[in-house]
């Protein structure tokens, strides 16, 4: 029995060994990552740009206050070690770490902070940056040159530093956006608008180079403030706007990972390796179809409820987006904290819609006029005309006007539209997320359906001053309860984000407000990569 | 033929003056704005209105149209095209990065078409109404209406996928294997149109009365065809290319953007996509200029070519 036993567990010992060797994290390697939004990088100065195909490339060069815990999903912690907040929640008192290195070796100090912040403050015209710090004091009048100082913040020494608010909000779902980063002073000012195209960080990786329209290529940063990190040795960024092509570099061993459309989804799903190698997450957007109540119709609820009610959305996902997205109820998505898993869903049901146009004097049906959108596969006009047919049950007609982004932007901003087909930023906050719809929010400030009700805007005032998370959380789910059922607009659904990669890809995260944000500091690859040893 | 060459260069400021205009008023007529394009696709959020006037006055879009177009004219005269909205770099400074990928992946495409498609006339003509006639035809019409950007897509799946011979995509310091595949994509349009342009001046120069006088003098078939055929044949291929040169940049766009070549056209396709309009008219302005200068290399090249028309310059 005694000898069995050893057998076994030698033999148990051996598996484990066998197994934890595999799953070892090597260091070394080179990554070819891709920058798949669009164009070329517009800059990587990140406080200076507000496109996330920046960010998700500048991001592993600069750092800020707070970064994205995809794990546990809320912003933590980067650069300083610990921070007290002051009981009435308008005082955050933070400790940098002592070993945090700019990329051209000079240690970081409070100094650095105090004067990053003041310039994103300063910008002129304002940094786009600047939406996510200027709730601090004094960051409106010195924005408008009123003032000469940022009175909101303090330096307390050379590693500690003061940030104190006008209202009490939670400062890390502001900070941790990857525009509030910090930089060297002298480097910003040596470089001028340079400091844009040879960007000079504190992150994992150093900036080698940018090859505009191509690629953008960094090197690990040997005196990252994380001991050991990051793992590898240079990641290569592939501009890559293109999908086809995107999906041929994959399979061509060219790209390590690649963002998944929903074209390929189903392709990549049946496919018995690249599926094992697959993440997925609700990303933080909300595809919607907005209804403007200064259009006759849509200013009754009912007519509003009803095309919520005549749109099969499930279908259409399943067929249109090949299951590429996730069935929505409410606006907040299922990655949200605030998420309500049992609110109101409006399934498809023909007869109630018509009834609810009957009950509304609409029983003969309307023409909408001016239903813009653009071309967008997801979220564009492509999912009004599999809406029409069901529509036109109810008596509903649609005349849709296709155009580019710009001018659909434009046009919702004018309130030029009876309804518009788009998809809207809901998180990673749920507080900031549905103050848009406030009824003091203006068209040009996000409310574009010019949503008013009263008890919604007082459920997320009281979110504002509560106690807690999970009190917040709960009354900005009871908002959100009350936004789905007054049916502004037609949730359609959360995006799916797929992310798909190769076997000798370790450590990507499901990065709910934007899979594209991909720390890669602890991301590594295995002996088996085509690029295992490429410095 | 300098004097010829001079009187030509002082003719294209008028037209680029003509060019500018249409294509400034056009670009700027266009509805939507770069301070809302800069959020990118999807809405990410509010921007002020208050913030969207402010990047409209420092681009200085809230002057009246005649005094930007004076303005742009003003510094297009020293050289200044503007400083691009969102990168905030000199727009003179990202053209010159994009203007040498661009050309290289022209004139690489340009070698492969007139490499490939001048014999292949070539040949098709003295075979004229044979099998080898008809099969080169077919290549060369197929060549013409194949649309780049599946031709791309194809080429990277046989021969980066399947093949694994060349990079799929990238430029990789504008090195021979990178280059192949866009440069193929691009080419191969115009190896067809190349083709069926030398057979068609060499069926009708190979009637002409001058080689009938040459074959009774007893010339060889190789002599006729090396200095008799090709070289009359010539001035209506080089005009040809010449044309197809201007016409090769513009297409560049679709092949640059589906292999994420570093050129002027990926540039203009994003500038045009974010309204960045100091970027897209500096383009305009490349392409267009590279098509007249090369329009006119041609000309004075017919002149090397034919004495006949050299002597008309004077």
């Amino acid at each position: 029995m005694k000898k069995w036993m050893i057998i076994l567990a030698t033999l148990l010992l051996t598996a484990f060994l066998l197994t934890g060797s595999a799953h070892a994290v090597r260091k070394g390697g080179t990554l070819n990552f891709m920058a798949p939004y669009g164009g070329d990088l517009s800059t990587l100065d990140l406080t200076a740009t507000s496109r996330y195909q920046d960010y998700l490339v500048g991001m592993n060069i600069h750092r800020g206050l707070y970064r994205w815990d995809a794990v546990n999903s809320v912003p933590v912690l980067d650069l300083p070690e610990s921070v007290e907040i002051s009981a009435d929640k308008k005082t955050y008192t933070f400790k940098l770490r002592p070993n945090i290195k700019f990329h051209h070796g000079r240690l970081m100090n409070s100094d650095d902070i105090i004067w990053s912040l003041t310039r994103i403050a300063t910008m002129k015209p304002s940094a786009p940056a600047f939406r996510y710090i200027n709730m601090i004091q004094g960051a409106k009048d010195l924005n408008a040159g009123k003032i000469s100082t940022f009175t909101g913040l303090k330096k307390i020494d050379n590693l500690t530093f003061q940030i104190t608010l006008d209202v009490p909000i939670d400062l890390k779902y502001s900070l941790w956006f990857p525009a509030v980063v910090i930089y060297p002073k002298e480097e910003v000012e040596r470089l001028g608008d340079a400091f844009a195209t040879n960007p000079v960080g504190c992150g994992p990786f150093k900036f080698v180079k940018w090859v505009k329209g191509s690629e953008v290529v960094m090197e690990k940063f040997d005196e990252f403030y994380m001991d050991g990190l990051p793992y590898l040795d240079k990641i290569t960024y592939k501009i890559m706007g293109e999908a086809a092509a995107r999906d041929l570099a994959f399979k061509a061993k060219e790209l390590d990972a690649t963002i998944v459309g929903a074209v390929n989804y189903p392709e990549y799903k049946a496919d018995p390796v690249i599926s094992k190698n697959m993440i997925e997450v609700a990303e933080m957007f909300t595809r919607l179809i907005g209804m403007n109540p200064d259009f006759k119709p849509f200013s009754d609820k009912r007519v509003r409820q009803a095309i919520n009610y005549a749109i099969p959305s499930d279908l259409i996902i399943k067929k249109i987006l090949k299951g590429k997205a996730f069935s929505a109820r409410g606006y907040l998505p299922s990655s949200s904290p605030a998420f309500d898993p049992k609110g109101k869903k409006y399934e498809f049901n023909l007869e109630k819609a018509k009834a609810l146009m009957k009950e509304a004097g609409y029983e003969d049906g309307f023409v909408v006029k001016r239903a813009i959108g653009t071309a967008n596969k997801s979220w564009g006009t492509g999912i009004y005309e599999a809406a029409m047919p069901y529509l036109k049950k109810i008596g509903i007609e649609l005349k849709i006007q296709q155009m580019e982004g710009a001018a659909m932007d434009a046009r919702i901003r004018s309130s030029d539209f009876d309804m518009f087909i788009w998809s809207l930023d809901s998180g990673p906050d749920s507080l900031e997320t549905m103050s848009r719809w406030k009824s003091d929010v203006d068209v040009g400030s996000g409310n574009y359906v010019k949503f008013k009700n009263a008890e919604f805007d007082k459920l997320l005032d009281q979110a504002a001053v509560a106690a807690t998370e999970a009190e917040k959380n709960e009354l900005v789910k009871q908002a959100d309860a009350i936004f789905t059922e007054e049916a502004p607009v037609w949730i359609f659904n959360y995006n799916k984000a797929v992310l798909a990669f190769h076997p000798w890809v370790h450590n990507l995260s499901k990065v709910a407000p934007e899979m594209m944000f991909q720390d890669l500091t602890a991301v590594w690859i295995d002996e088996t990569s085509p690029r295992a040893n490429e410095k | 033929m300098f004097a010829y060459a001079v009187r030509r260069l002082l003719q294209f400021i008028p037209t680029i003056l003509a060019i500018s205009l249409i294509m400034f008023v056009l670009l700027n007529v266009l509805p939507g704005n770069a301070a809302l394009m800069a959020r990118g696709e999807q809405d990410t959020g509010a921007i002020s209105t208050k913030d969207i006037e402010a990047m409209k006055r420092e681009w200085g879009l809230d002057k009246p149209l005649w005094y930007r177009y004076a303005v742009y004219l003003k510094g297009l005269a020293v050289g200044d095209l503007g400083k691009s909205f969102l990168r905030r770099e000199p727009v003179i400074q990202l053209l010159k990065e994009r203007v040498w990928p661009t050309l290289k992946l022209a004139m690489v495409a340009m070698f492969i078409a007139i490499g490939l498609g001048v014999p292949l006339g070539f040949y098709s003509a003295l075979r004229q109404g044979r099998v080898a006639d008809t099969v080169t035809m077919i290549g060369a019409v197929s060549g013409v209406s194949m649309p780049q950007f599946w031709l791309g897509l194809l080429l990277m799946y046989f021969v980066s996928v399947k093949l694994r011979l060349l990079p799929p995509q990238g430029y990789g310091g504008g090195d021979f294997k990178h280059i192949i595949l866009p440069a193929f994509t691009l080419g191969i349009g115009y190896v067809g149109l190349l083709a069926r342009t030398t057979r068609a001046a060499v069926v009708e120069i190979l009637t002409l009365d001058y080689i009938r006088t040459a074959r009774a003098k007893g010339l060889s078939e190789l002599l006729i065809n090396q200095k008799h055929v090709l070289r009359n044949a010539l001035i209506l291929v080089l005009t040809t290319a010449g044309l197809q040169f201007g016409d090769l940049m513009a297409q560049t766009v679709i092949v640059e953007k589906l292999f994420s070549w570093p050129g002027l056209g990926s540039l203009l396709v994003d500038s045009i996509f974010q309204r960045d309009i100091p970027i897209t008219q500096g383009c305009i302005l490349v392409i267009i200029s590279t098509f007249l200068l090369v329009n006119l290399i041609v000309d004075l090249l017919y002149g090397v070519i034919d004495p006949r028309i050299r002597a008309s310059y004077k």
